[in-house]
Order: C-alpha cells, then sequence, then structure tokens
C-alpha cells in the first residue's frame, strides 16, 4: 500500500464552484415498507464541513438514510432539505461508494474512463486518479478480477471523479484486511482535505474514532444520538449507543 | 435407402472438390443469414435495452408480444414479405421479390424478434446489478443503454448466434421470396429441400452435413471468444 497517496488531493479534486448545499437538514424522515417501519420520524442537521459517521445495529436504517439523503429513493413521509435544494437535485453533486463496489465488465482504466466521459470531465484526469488510489499498475487489467481492497479503491475513485460536494460511502471496508482499511481511510481523509463532505457509514468502532468529527448513533430508526466524536466515544449519551460501544448486543 | 456413411462420403467429395456451385450457395447462405443477423441486431438490441430498462405502462403486454414473435412461423414471414414485394404490393416497385435482399428482409422479420426477446432478459438481469450505481451517477437512459449493451457484449453474442441459427436454418420464408432459383436465390436450406424432392437424398444429406458443420463453426466460434471473454471475468 505504500504506493498509494502519491499526489497531493488538490490535483485529484477539480471541483466546480457553484452553491452550496450544506447544511442539511432532516425532518420528520419516515420509510415505511407495507407493515415495517424502517425509520420513524428521523430528525437530523448536518454542517457544512467535516466527516460524519454514521453507526447503529444492523437494521436501524443506516444504508437506507444514505440512499434516501442520495436521492436514490423516495421516503414515505418526511422532508430532506440541502439547503433548498431536494435530493433529486443535488444527486449529480454527491457521491455514493456502496459496501460491495458494483464495477463494470471492463478494465480498471475503462471504468474511470467511463464515469469521467459520462460526466463530461477531462479524460487526462484518469491517470493522476489511478496514481493516486495506487492502481496505475493494473490499468489495463480487468476489473472484476481486482481484490476486494483494490476494488473498493476503484469505486472510490470512481466516485471521486465525479467531483462531489458530498461523498457518502456505506461501510465501504466491511470485510476488508487492514491494510485495504487503512488505504481507503487515507484516501476518504484526502478527500475530505479536499473539501469534499463524508457521510459515512460505519460499523467499525476503531475507524470511526479515526474519522469521525461528529457521530450519528441510530436506532429503531431514529436517531438515538448525534454528538461530536470526543464527545461521543468516552461519554455516549443515549444508553443505546453506550451498549454498541461496550460490545453489548443492540437490537 | 442411401446410408449416412455414403452422405459423409459424397459430403466430403462435394467439399474436396472445390464445386463452384456449391460454393456459391454455402456463401450465399452465409451473406443472406449473416446481413439479417446483422440487421436483426441493429434493430432488435436497442429495442431489448429499451424494453429492459424501461418501466412504462403496458410493459407486461410488450414483453408478451416480444416473446410471441419469437415463434413467428417461417412460411408465414415468407407470405407477408412476399405479399409486400409482389408485383401489385405496395412495395412492388422495388422489384425486390425472387433477390436475396427480400430473403434477407424476411430473415431480418423472423430473427429481430429473436434477438430484442432474448437482450432484453440479458440486459435485464445486468441491469439489476447495476442500476443503483447508475442511477447514483445519474447516467441518461442512453448513457445506460449503451453502458449495458457494452458490458453485456459477449452474452449478447450468444444471442446473436440465437438469431444466426435461427435464419441460417430456416427454409420456408427464404423459399416463398427468394424462389430458389440457382445462381441466384439458392442456399443451403433450399437446395437440401430441391434435392429431397427430387429423390437424390445423398445429396441432400451431404449438403444439410456442410450445414451442420457451418453452423458448429460459428458456434465454435463464438465460445472460444466468450470463453476468452470469461477469462477476463467481462460475462
Amino acid at each position: 500500500m505504500s504506493d498509494v497517496m502519491t499526489m497531493p488531493s488538490a490535483q485529484v479534486s477539480s471541483r466546480a464552484p457553484n452553491t452550496p448545499i450544506m447544511p442539511l437538514a432532516v425532518r420528520d424522515l419516515t420509510l415505511r415498507f407495507s407493515e415495517t417501519t424502517v425509520l420513524d420520524g428521523l430528525n437530523l442537521d448536518l454542517g457544512p464541513t467535516g466527516c460524519t459517521m454514521i453507526m447503529g445495529p444492523n437494521g436501524a436504517g443506516k444504508s437506507l438514510l444514505l440512499k434516501l439523503l442520495h436521492g436514490l429513493m423516495q421516503p414515505s413521509a418526511g422532508r430532506i432539505d440541502w439547503s433548498g435544494c431536494t435530493p433529486a437535485q443535488v444527486t449529480a453533486r454527491q457521491a455514493l461508494v456502496f459496501q460491495k463496489p458494483v464495477l463494470l465488465r471492463r478494465s480498471v482504466a475503462a471504468n474511470l474512463d467511463f464515469v469521467l466521459k459520462a460526466r463530461g470531465k477531462s479524460k487526462a484526469r484518469r491517470d493522476p486518479l489511478l496514481e493516486h488510489i495506487g492502481l496505475a499498475h493494473k490499468a489495463d487489467q480487468p476489473a472484476r478480477l481486482l481484490s476486494g481492497g483494490e476494488a473498493q479503491r476503484l469505486a472510490l475513485a470512481r466516485a471521486l471523479a465525479t467531483d462531489p460536494d458530498i461523498l457518502f460511502l456505506d461501510e465501504p471496508t466491511a470485510s476488508l484486511d487492514p491494510a485495504s482499511v487503512l488505504a481507503i481511510e487515507k484516501i476518504v481523509a484526502d478527500a475530505q482535505a479536499g473539501g469534499v463532505r463524508i457521510i459515512f457509514v460505519t460499523h467499525d468502532v476503531g475507524q470511526a474514532r479515526r474519522l469521525a468529527d461528529d457521530v450519528v448513533f441510530l436506532h429503531r430508526g431514529r436517531v438515538a444520538e448525534h454528538s461530536p466524536a470526543v464527545n461521543f466515544f468516552p461519554e455516549p449519551q443515549s444508553d443505546a449507543a453506550r451498549d454498541y460501544l461496550n460490545g453489548r448486543i443492540v437490537v | 435407402m442411401q446410408s449416412i456413411g455414403d452422405s459423409l462420403d459424397l459430403a466430403f467429395a462435394l467439399v474436396l472438390s472445390g464445386d463452384a456451385d456449391l460454393l456459391e450457395i454455402v456463401l450465399l447462405s452465409l451473406r443472406v443469414s449473416l446481413t439479417a443477423t446483422l440487421i436483426a441486431c441493429l434493430i432488435g438490441l436497442p429495442i431489448g435495452a429499451f424494453v429492459a430498462i424501461g418501466r412504462f405502462r403496458g410493459r407486461n403486454a410488450v414483453l408478451i408480444v416480444m416473446n410471441a414473435l419469437m415463434g413467428l412461423p417461417p412460411v408465414v414471414v415468407g407470405l407477408l414479405v412476399y405479399l409486400h414485394f409482389s408485383r401489385s404490393g405496395p412495395l412492388g416497385f422495388l422489384g425486390l421479390l425472387y433477390t436475396p435482399t427480400a430473403m434477407i428482409v424476411a430473415q431480418t422479420i423472423l430473427i429481430a424478434p429473436i434477438i430484442a426477446a432474448l437482450s432484453r432478459q440479458v440486459l435485464e438481469d445486468l441491469h439489476v446489478e447495476y442500476a443503483e450505481q447508475f442511477r447514483s451517477l445519474c447516467l441518461t437512459r442512453l448513457q445506460t443503454v449503451q453502458a449495458l449493451l457494452w458490458d453485456a457484449r459477449y452474452s449478447l453474442l450468444t444471442v446473436g448466434l440465437a438469431g444466426f441459427g435461427r435464419a441460417v436454418a430456416e427454409v420456408g420464408a427464404v423459399i416463398v421470396v427468394g424462389g430458389n432459383i440457382d445462381h441466384l436465390t439458392r442456399v443451403m436450406t433450399t437446395a437440401i429441400a430441391l434435392e429431397t424432392s427430387k429423390g437424390d437424398l445423398a445429396l441432400a444429406l451431404a449438403l444439410g452435413i456442410i450445414l451442420l458443420v457451418i453452423a458448429l463453426g460459428v458456434n465454435a466460434a463464438v465460445q472460444s471468444v466468450r470463453m476468452s471473454a470469461a477469462r477476463h471475468a467481462y460475462v
């Protein structure tokens, strides 16, 4: 992983000036599937900068919350306000990295070329991005033969190629080895340093401690706690978060 | 009745003799069926792709019609094309009846629904995998279709092969619109039908064996391309 991150993030990110879409205000957000309520009147406010980690037990609604914020799903009720815009209006200014990367049946380089072309970006950015994620030497290899960590780095590079204002990450390091986890975290941290707002779902408490500026803890479809990371980890305020951090089963 | 062994001998003898008439028939068969397959792909693949990703009122009815059209009877297609291209038909002024072009048109009509219906299934399965990522990337419908067609290219080769197989093997449509005219519209299947009706079963069977070998060769070529693609995880 020593070849990861050899170029400054400023060269990777060439964000066009645009009206800000942060802060974010979520009000009474509800998502139901027939009789099951997944998100239950969720309220959340996020500031313009930093890295927000969304944590909580399985089934708390973390991934669905990301998809709603990104405009990939419609809520059953409630409002998501990206500084006056709906999620659908700002999807193009955001990027989402899924837990399981969906890579095209093409070479590594062609996966990036595809996004750069689709979004009207210069193809010249491909090689710096590949250098950035440490995959320049695999540019011509089939993307779907990459290891899990490499595939996720490529998915991350593809997301960054769109120059997002907001980068959503949905457990991107689940089931990766420690070296791959650190490589991903380094790329994310650099993106954040380059001005990208990070909203990151994770189950990994260590990862949350390393990256988080603030933590949103979801429990049973609601925000059980939203605190600065410096307060959350030593002194969680909610019983659910306290139990979660102490390794007790939270359902 | 002549044995299959005699027919095999005859088939080899025909091929080895480099018979010009045989070569002409084989080349016309390939020309007509490959051209029809190509045109049917140009028509069927975009239709299959747009139906695969589209969610519109009446979609189920479209799927039923597409699937039903896969079973179009070749003779009926031939008859319809005949009626249009005959002197008194609406396209009679083109003078295409009993030409290879009319045979290509008939075979295209016959296999375009097969290409559309089978590619729809292939592309819909792939779209399930890609849909959320593509929506996240804000791709247009056209970009989505282009990406699906490209990424499914090796699976779509098999779809094209199914269309080619249907085209090269059918006799009903081409004999109606082509007329089986020697040196003009005689292809493998119509020649086999003719030799059978003349009672020269050995020659008919020999032609059949050559047709089978051609079909086998095309299949083997496509399969080798697919296997190569599979090694690169492109399938």
